[in-house]
């Protein structure tokens, strides 16, 4: 596996930046409360992509040590998240965040 | 024993927190006797220590509690220090204290604030004995403001009173000008001493050659602390005043204890003062003038508590004219036989005033020896004993302090002699207008007359046997007999007796001073018995006519309305001018215009707060960016 | 060789990434997410992180996205349930979108990584070599871990709970 070397680095930052950046453009343009949550998890996955590149060129398995928390924290906020997503479709029957414009009042 | 110290100081202030939580609760007699109780107890504990430090080896034990201060070079503990002075002090207050919380018991009886009362007078003896009992300067300026503080708050007792607690403001604001001049002298001495404990600076104080100018202005300082506390010119005038509060009060805080604080920091920093013979000049002359001054006024008052607050800044003024002649320990032995026979003399007015339902103006009183046998007995020895006569208290100290002066210098002793003259027959005339001839005041007045209750009387009698006896501890040296007070008191003073006392005067010249204070006493009891008694004459009423040097006297010398122009007034105009331009239009302006301003700018942007999430994600995401570009 | 990994893993991510935005239907959203990240696992085995592709595909395709799959399913939703926005509101998220891109990617653009050649170990991403760091070094931290899911396991199934008794 002597792949990594033909790569730099710059191309993995790119990666993950168009990646992070399609997922806030996900969150900003639609309105299904999910699709939203799902835009988030891409984002968090994009971080993951950077810190496995970087432990990989720095020679360092700390990285992917940390990678592998954010991935046990991630489905910890999934699980609750959908939960309350649940919760507020049950009560509201609507997952549409301009419906859910309570923060005002 | 001795270690039970801190238990002396604690009591009163057990006290204090019970009654002061409780005492609503509380009935008026569980209140009063649990006060009366920590001061007993504090009193008994004081016996012991007082007993216990003459035996001890080096006459003073400091008692380290914590450590209370300690911030780069300062340290201060938080420490008691037991010598032969403090523990007389101890033994004053305690002893007299306890005479007069008894006496209060009787005296405040039907008054509604009966347990604020005691709560108040027990927190006055907690700082009072915090004062005495500190070892260093610090503690006893802590003891100083916080009896200033109960001064206050119970000259202004009758708080629904205006001119009561117009009393109360200016005693608290007088005493605080003092109060400067002793932090300034405290400050003075931590720079040129980098100690405030008095040990380390008396000590260190030994080595100096005198006449160093910094001693000079760090005892003109305390002495100005004096001033304010012990009520001499020119910040005498708030004790007359002060009378507005219940009559124990004046007994104990103004005539007794607190007013002598002064005197103890002297006496305490006598050293210092040694060291500074201007400021022990100037210490004797304020005192003597003071001592003149205020006789002169008490000799045309018609209340009776206010003669009294005069005579006691008379005696006080003797007091300082004692110490800055060089005699420490006669001045503290005054100290001492004037706490016994002039808390008589107020306890006893006190009894006046229960008699006559409130009554305080002598020209309505006369004749009241029938009807008030204990207290004009007890009176009559009091009013015995301040004038000097032989063999009641006042005679030994008053003696000693006119026979140093005498030594000292002549003038001083001159008018010191005048200033007691006055007192004689101020002290009689207010004798007999009070208690010989016809009575004077209403038939209802009359009806009502009646010799106050044990709980008023027992104490006037213990105060009347001490005012007799008090004055046998310091026998002069004529009558070959030892003066015990003055050995007691040797170890505080022995550093600064070498320096200061001069040879005692030959016995012929003590004798003929006695004889003629004595003479010139009893000339004055004979010229107000002949003025007020044989030929029967009263006071002016207010509207008849007085000859204008009278009248100058009988307005106290005008002394509070020529404050009043000379500070009040001006100070009243500036304030006004700064109200008007600095404060209504600056200040506020300032104040104003941040208000409105916050007002609109949040009216403002309050339309940003849309509660959409999405505007929120959207202004979120742009800020990162700006962020980053920033970067 | 890698290069062309690389490249089509890259274009992969990024398109399926774009039509989980684009995609009206939730489901598909879903199903084009599963597929960016599969593309993901595969960098992760480009990177010789090969546990973490195979726990990433476990946890995340396996585990995650069922459950949003399930979440969707349970709503029900109709195709075209979901409004969409304004088309100035998709104007203006499709610019702070693209600033950011541009920020971010000029932000970082000067970084320069030096050479790690023969410098890195192909073992690095191997469950031993993952596991030895985890439980000696990160031990404490592994095992609080833990306890951050017995807290979300009893937050849901409370959460759960409250909602079926008020109805």
């Amino acid at each position: 596996m002597q792949t990594l070397h033909n790569i730099p680095i710059n191309m993995y930052i790119l990666l993950s930046s168009v990646l992070f950046c399609i997922g806030v453009f996900g969150v900003l343009l639609r309105r299904n409360a999910i699709i939203i949550f799902m835009c988030v998890e891409l984002m968090l996955n994009a971080v993951n992509l950077l810190l496995v590149a970087f432990s990989t060129y720095l020679g360092d398995t700390q990285g992917q040590v940390f990678v592998f928390f954010i991935m046990a924290v991630a489905a910890a906020e999934v699980a609750v998240g959908l939960a309350i997503l649940t919760m507020i479709y049950r009560n509201t029957g609507s997952v549409d965040i301009e419906v859910l414009n309570k923060l005002k009042n | 024993m001795i270690h039970f110290t801190p238990l002396i100081p604690l009591l009163p202030l057990i006290g204090f927190i019970i009654i002061g939580l409780f005492g609503k609760t509380l009935s008026k007699n569980t209140s009063g006797l649990i006060a009366c109780t920590t001061i007993a107890i504090a009193f008994i504990l004081s016996l012991a220590v007082f007993f216990q430090v003459r035996t001890i080896e080096a006459h003073t034990v400091t008692i380290n509690l914590f450590d209370w201060i300690s911030s780069g070079n300062l340290h201060i503990p938080f420490s008691f220090l037991m010598d032969p002075l403090s523990s007389l002090f101890l033994l004053i207050i305690t002893g007299v204290g306890f005479l007069i919380h008894v006496y209060s018991m009787g005296y405040m009886k039907g008054d509604e604030g009966f347990s604020r009362f005691f709560a108040q007078l027990n927190l006055f003896v907690f700082f009072m004995l915090l004062l005495v009992l500190g070892s260093n300067y610090l503690i006893m300026f802590v003891g100083w403001e916080g009896v200033g503080l109960c001064s206050y708050l119970l000259i202004g007792f009758w708080y629904k009173n205006t001119a009561f607690n117009n009393a109360a403001k200016k005693a608290f604001i007088m005493n605080r000008i003092g109060d400067l001049g002793f932090l300034l002298g405290i400050f003075l001495i931590f720079m040129t001493f980098g100690s405030i404990s008095y040990a380390e600076v008396f000590a260190q104080a030994k080595f100096f050659s005198s006449e160093r100018p910094v001693i000079t202005a760090i005892t003109l300082l305390l002495f100005i602390g004096a001033m304010g506390k012990s009520a001499q010119l020119p910040l005498y005038t708030w004790l007359p005043d002060a009378m507005a509060g219940p009559t124990p009060v004046s007994a104990l805080i103004h005539a007794a204890t607190m007013v002598t604080a002064g005197i103890y920091m002297i006496a305490r920093s006598n050293i210092l003062y040694t060291l500074a013979p201007f400021s022990m000049g100037v210490v004797a002359l304020v005192g003597v003038l003071t001592s003149l001054f205020a006789a002169s006024i008490g000799l045309f008052q018609n209340d009776i508590k206010k003669v009294l607050a005069y005579s006691t800044v008379s005696q006080l003024g003797l007091m300082f004219l004692a110490l800055g002649v060089g005699a420490f320990s006669t001045g503290v032995f005054h100290v001492m036989t004037h706490a016994f026979f002039k808390a008589l003399l107020f306890l006893g007015a006190g009894s006046v005033i229960h008699a006559m339902s409130g009554e305080q103006d002598i020209r309505k009183m006369g004749g009241l020896r029938k009807h008030l046998p204990v207290t004009y007995m007890t009176f009559l020895i009091a009013t015995l004993a301040i004038s000097g006569i032989f063999p009641f208290a006042g005679f030994f100290s008053k003696d000693e302090i006119l026979a140093h002066t005498f030594e000292h210098n002549k003038v001083l002793w001159f008018l010191a002699s005048i200033a007691s003259a006055m007192t004689a027959f101020y002290m009689f005339r207010l004798l007999y207008l009070t208690f010989f001839t016809e009575f004077r005041g209403t038939k209802e007045q009359e009806h009502h007359l009646h010799e106050s209750p044990k709980s008023m009387t027992i104490p006037l009698i213990v105060l009347a046997l001490l005012s007799i006896a008090g004055g046998l501890v310091g026998i002069p040296e004529v009558f070959h007999a030892p003066h015990l007070l003055q050995e007691f008191l040797s170890p505080v003073f022995a550093d600064s007796d070498m320096k200061t006392l001069p040879s005692s005067a030959g016995q012929g010249t003590e004798i003929t001073l006695i004889l003629v204070a004595l003479g010139i006493a009893v000339a004055m009891i004979w010229l107000a018995w002949n003025y007020f008694v044989k030929m029967g004459k009263r006071p002016a009423e207010e509207a008849e006519e007085i000859n204008p040097a009278q009248r100058v006297v009988y307005n106290k010398y005008y002394v509070d309305e020529i404050y009043s122009t000379l500070f009040t007034k001006p100070l009243d105009w500036i304030s006004d001018k700064l109200y008007r331009f600095m404060e209504l239009r600056f200040v506020d302006g300032i104040v104003n215009a941040v208000g409105t301003g916050v007002n609109w700018s949040s009216r403002t942007l309050r339309l940003i707060q849309t509660g959409s999430i999405e505007f929120y994600l959207l202004m979120m995401v742009l800020s990162i960016a700006l962020i980053l570009f920033i970067k | 060789m890698t290069h062309y990994w690389f490249y089509l893993l890259s274009f992969i991510a990024i398109i399926s990434a774009f039509m989980v935005v684009v995609s009206k239907n939730p489901v598909n959203s879903v199903l084009f997410l599963i597929l960016t990240f599969f593309a993901i696992a595969g960098h992760y085995v480009l990177l010789n992180a090969q546990f973490l592709a195979a726990v990433h595909i476990i946890v995340y395709a396996g585990a995650i996205m069922v459950l949003f799959l399930y979440v969707i399913m349970m709503m029900n939703f109709k195709k075209e349930s979901e409004p969409s926005k304004t088309t100035l509101s998709q104007f203006i998220a499709t610019i702070a979108g693209g600033i950011l891109l541009v920020t971010l990617t000029g932000a970082l653009r000067f970084y320069d990584m030096p050479a790690m050649a023969g410098h890195a170990d192909p073992g690095a991403g191997l469950v031993g070599t993952l596991g030895k760091v985890l439980f000696n070094k990160f031990l404490l931290p592994f095992e609080i871990s833990s306890l951050l899911f017995l807290a979300a396991m009893t937050g849901v199934v409370l959460l759960g709970k409250r909602n079926s008794n008020t109805n």
